[in-house]
């Protein structure tokens, strides 16, 4: 690199950073953040945690109800991620360059896309609570809408990644569209879509807890309730409960990428 | 006998660029033909002309007796079943079997939900694993394709548009991404494939060498327009010059 | 057709006839995989709660309510100026974040890069990371509420925790593809190891490290709207909770709601051209 172009780039490289550093001094001033305070609570915070977040004999008896709980969001999350994958596939064949009808229905598609994956699943949730109520509807639709705006999206590009060559090489041998997506689009992207679905049940687990919060279902609402009652000993446990689950359903989503990529 | 009539083909995309400029030439039935020519001549756009993979702009494609500027749907699929096509680059769906390429020669002969259910006969599968045989793949033929090697990939290509028992087999560039070796093992099985069920085949290629050891006549194109038409003996140094204008025939043969 | 020959390459299935599976277990997996998501689905159908659920009015009532929202979106309780101030506060929550969590992340991921890192550091601080994620964000914030007091500490601190994890495993991964070459040319030099770091990973992944700090930007900025709603962490997450859960206002509902659409589409219209640029393949979320 000349001189010169080391020069520019250093220029560069401080304006960047006294952006930056701007930026995070005004965000500090509009949240009213307080860097020696947050620093500060941030070691008490963890010496909280270890006396107070254990787990007790007391709290252990409450472990059934805990995982009558947690086995319902589970089952909520499977659900609404797979129920979103079925409609996800088709809005994504609709979507792909590769595999698209016409423009008008893959711009639909992106479009329905879009506005559920932006509008946070807390939105969702909010507006459900207000009609469904208290129960497990709730929180699987809200999680249904997001999914399908996030799978979509994946999908679209799962499907324009997958084999743009063949589906010209069956449209020459004279194959219909539906021969061509099931026989050569759908066989080739099937493992990254998979790939992506067990990606969603693992973070809609975690979203299901939030869920769970503000609509008052699942495990995200024991969670909520022990936490208000300030049993802190079953907070732990929800919490130990919620991090053993992600964790082995991290490691089967691992183990089956691994066989299927 | 004229299996194939190409009258004042055009093509031009958007009104704007033209790919193709009033091409015309007769192929007979059983013709070995390769089409030569620098990069951007417009061989791909010819081949696709014919079996319409590219909408035609002016002039008139007559295949086997039948005009088909203006096919629609069926009538398409029913030409498209009639030209195979092989591929630069195999255009295979990779994370299939050999064998399940294969048979996808053959959803041109199928109505939607036979083919969606895969429902292939008999007769179909043991077609398949006789032409995998003389291709001399039959061994990999459960291995999915990104397995294989690229020639080996081509001949599942080749396999895939014999099956459909074509009347005639569309290159483009079949050996432009293969190593010397396999591109000969790739030219053999088509010229011998082809006279034996004597097949017409037209064929895009950017090596003249291969061009004129293997085809019975050489067409040349150079910015969308036919600038030779003949038997390969004809095709002298001046001519190849005046295909690829000499400074680009020069930059080939470094 | 010619002559068939029998051919020793050709699987049959018990009637005689030809076998086309290839009997892969990438196949069988797949589909096993696929029949137990359906199952648990049904399952999750049958074994859901479905208490006080009458479901024909409550689909038509969210109709009308996402009526009431999209085409008739108002503000009645707050003023534009606080709404912008709400989004601003929001906005700022995930800047905090993202930035403190950018700088913490950089120092652990260079002790989780393998190339960087002895074998037992990078594989302790893969664990706490894995441990790190699978709490909810909320959870962290929450748990940092009762810890630190309410407020925006907790909130950031909570969100800090995701956003390092994330952030140690995209920078790690960045710093790993550095070109062998140059980290060796520099050791050859006799450089130590802080030397390499500042003249040799910084310079080459400074770009993708931006981008990525970006990317969880993007992410954060829509935790930091469900944290103001879950959490009580202010912003315009809290306004939104509050008209609809305390208020039951509808327009007002919508009127938010777009705002978040709206800054949640620029972001992804600037994170989908930054992942175009510097990322041609697929890049997880």
């Amino acid at each position: 690199m000349s001189e010169k172009g080391m020069q520019k780039r250093k220029w560069q490289l401080t304006i960047a950073l006294l952006i930056i550093i701007a930026i995070t001094y005004l965000s500090a001033a509009i949240t009213n953040f307080n860097f020696m305070d947050g620093f500060a609570a941030f070691p008490e915070a963890i010496g909280w945690m270890f006396s107070n977040l254990f787990i007790t004999q007391e709290s252990l008896e409450r472990l059934p109800t805990i995982l009558d709980k947690l086995i319902e969001t589970i089952f909520m999350s499977i659900a609404a991620t797979t129920t979103a994958a079925i409609v996800s596939i088709f809005l994504g064949i609709m979507g792909s360059k590769t595999t698209s009808v016409n423009s008008l229905l893959s711009v639909f598609a992106r479009f329905i896309a879009s506005v559920s994956r932006n509008i946070p699943v807390v939105a969702w949730a909010l507006i459900l609570l207000l009609s469904f109520g208290q129960n497990s509807l709730t929180g699987y639709l809200a999680l249904f809408v997001g999914t399908v705006g996030f799978l979509t999206r994946v999908f679209i590009e799962s499907i324009d990644e997958a084999s743009p060559s063949a589906v010209e090489a069956l449209t020459a041998t004279g194959a219909t569209y539906f021969h061509i997506v099931n026989k050569a689009v759908i066989p080739q992207s099937l493992p990254q879509m998979i790939s992506w679905i067990l990606f969603m049940i693992e973070t809609n687990i975690r979203s299901s807890t939030l869920v769970g919060i503000l609509t008052g279902t699942g495990i995200g609402y024991t969670f909520d309730m022990y936490y208000k009652s300030m049993n802190y000993n079953a907070v732990a446990l929800v919490t130990f409960s919620i991090v053993l689950a992600v964790i082995i359903i991290e490691l089967m989503s691992n183990y089956i990428r691994k066989v299927i990529m | 006998m004229t299996f194939l009539q190409i009258a004042g083909l055009s093509k031009s995309y958007n009104n704007e660029t033209t790919v193709l400029k009033d091409i015309s030439f007769n192929v007979k039935a059983g013709e070995f033909v390769s089409i030569i020519g620098p990069s951007g001549a417009g061989k791909s756009t010819l081949l696709r002309c014919i079996n319409r993979m590219v909408s035609i702009s002016d002039g008139e494609v007559v295949f086997d007796h039948a005009p088909i500027t203006k096919l629609k749907k069926r009538a398409l699929r029913q030409l498209r079943t009639d030209i195979g096509m092989v591929f630069q680059h195999y255009n295979l769906v990779p994370r299939l079997t050999v064998i399940e390429n294969v048979l996808h020669g053959r959803l041109g002969y199928k109505s939607t939900l036979q083919g969606v259910l895969g429902r292939f006969t008999e007769e179909e599968k043991e077609h398949a694993f006789f032409l995998l045989r003389k291709l001399g793949i039959e061994e990999h033929a459960y291995k999915r394709c990104d397995q294989l090697s690229g020639g080996q990939q081509q001949r599942v290509g080749i396999a895939r548009a014999l099956i459909q028992n074509p009347k005639l087999i569309l290159c483009d560039e079949p050996i432009a991404s293969l190593d010397p070796n396999a591109s000969k093992i790739i030219m053999d099985h088509l010229k011998s494939i082809t006279t034996e069920l004597e097949i017409t085949c037209l064929i895009n290629l950017h090596q003249v060498e291969v061009a004129q050891q293997y085809s019975d006549r050489i067409i040349g194109l150079n910015q969308g327009e036919v600038v030779f038409d003949g038997p390969n003996y004809k095709l002298t140094e001046e001519k190849i010059n005046h295909i690829y204008g000499t400074q680009m025939r020069e930059l080939i043969t470094v | 057709m010619e002559t068939i020959v029998k051919s020793t390459y050709i699987k049959r299935k018990k009637n005689g006839s030809i076998s086309l599976r290839a009997g892969n277990k990438s196949k069988f997996v797949i589909r096993m995989t696929m029949i137990t998501l359906f199952v648990l689905t049904i399952a999750g159908f049958l074994l859901f709660d479905y208490t006080g659920l009458e479901i024909r009015t409550a689909v038509v009532e969210t109709a009308s309510n996402l009526y009431a929202m999209f085409f008739k979106p108002a503000l009645n309780h707050f003023t534009w100026a606080e709404a912008l101030y709400q989004i601003g506060v929001t906005m700022g929550l995930a800047v905090l974040s993202t930035i403190i969590g950018a700088v913490i992340a950089f120092f652990l991921a260079l002790t989780a890069a393998a190339n960087l890192s002895k074998e037992w550091v990078t594989k302790v601080v893969r664990v706490i990371v894995a441990f790190i994620r699978a709490v909810p964000t909320v959870l962290w914030v929450l748990i940092f509420a009762i810890a630190a007091g309410l407020g925006s500490e907790a909130a950031v601190l909570g969100m800090l925790f995701h956003s390092i994890a994330y952030l140690v495993k995209a920078f790690s991964e960045a710093f790993e593809e550095v070109d062998k070459g140059i980290l060796e040319a520099l050791r050859a030099a006799g450089s130590g190891w802080w030397h390499v770091v500042i003249h040799g990973i910084i310079p080459s992944t400074f770009t993708y490290l931006l981008s990525w700090t970006f990317l969880r930007f993007e992410i954060n900025f829509s935790v930091a709207v469900a944290m103001g709603a879950a959490a009580g962490a202010g912003g315009i997450g809290f306004e939104l909770f509050m008209a609809s859960g305390f208020y039951f206002d509808l327009n007002e509902v919508g009127f938010i709601t777009y705002a978040i659409l709206l800054i949640a589409i620029i972001l992804e219209v600037f994170s989908t051209q930054l992942k175009n640029r510097y990322f041609p393949s697929s890049v997880r979320n």
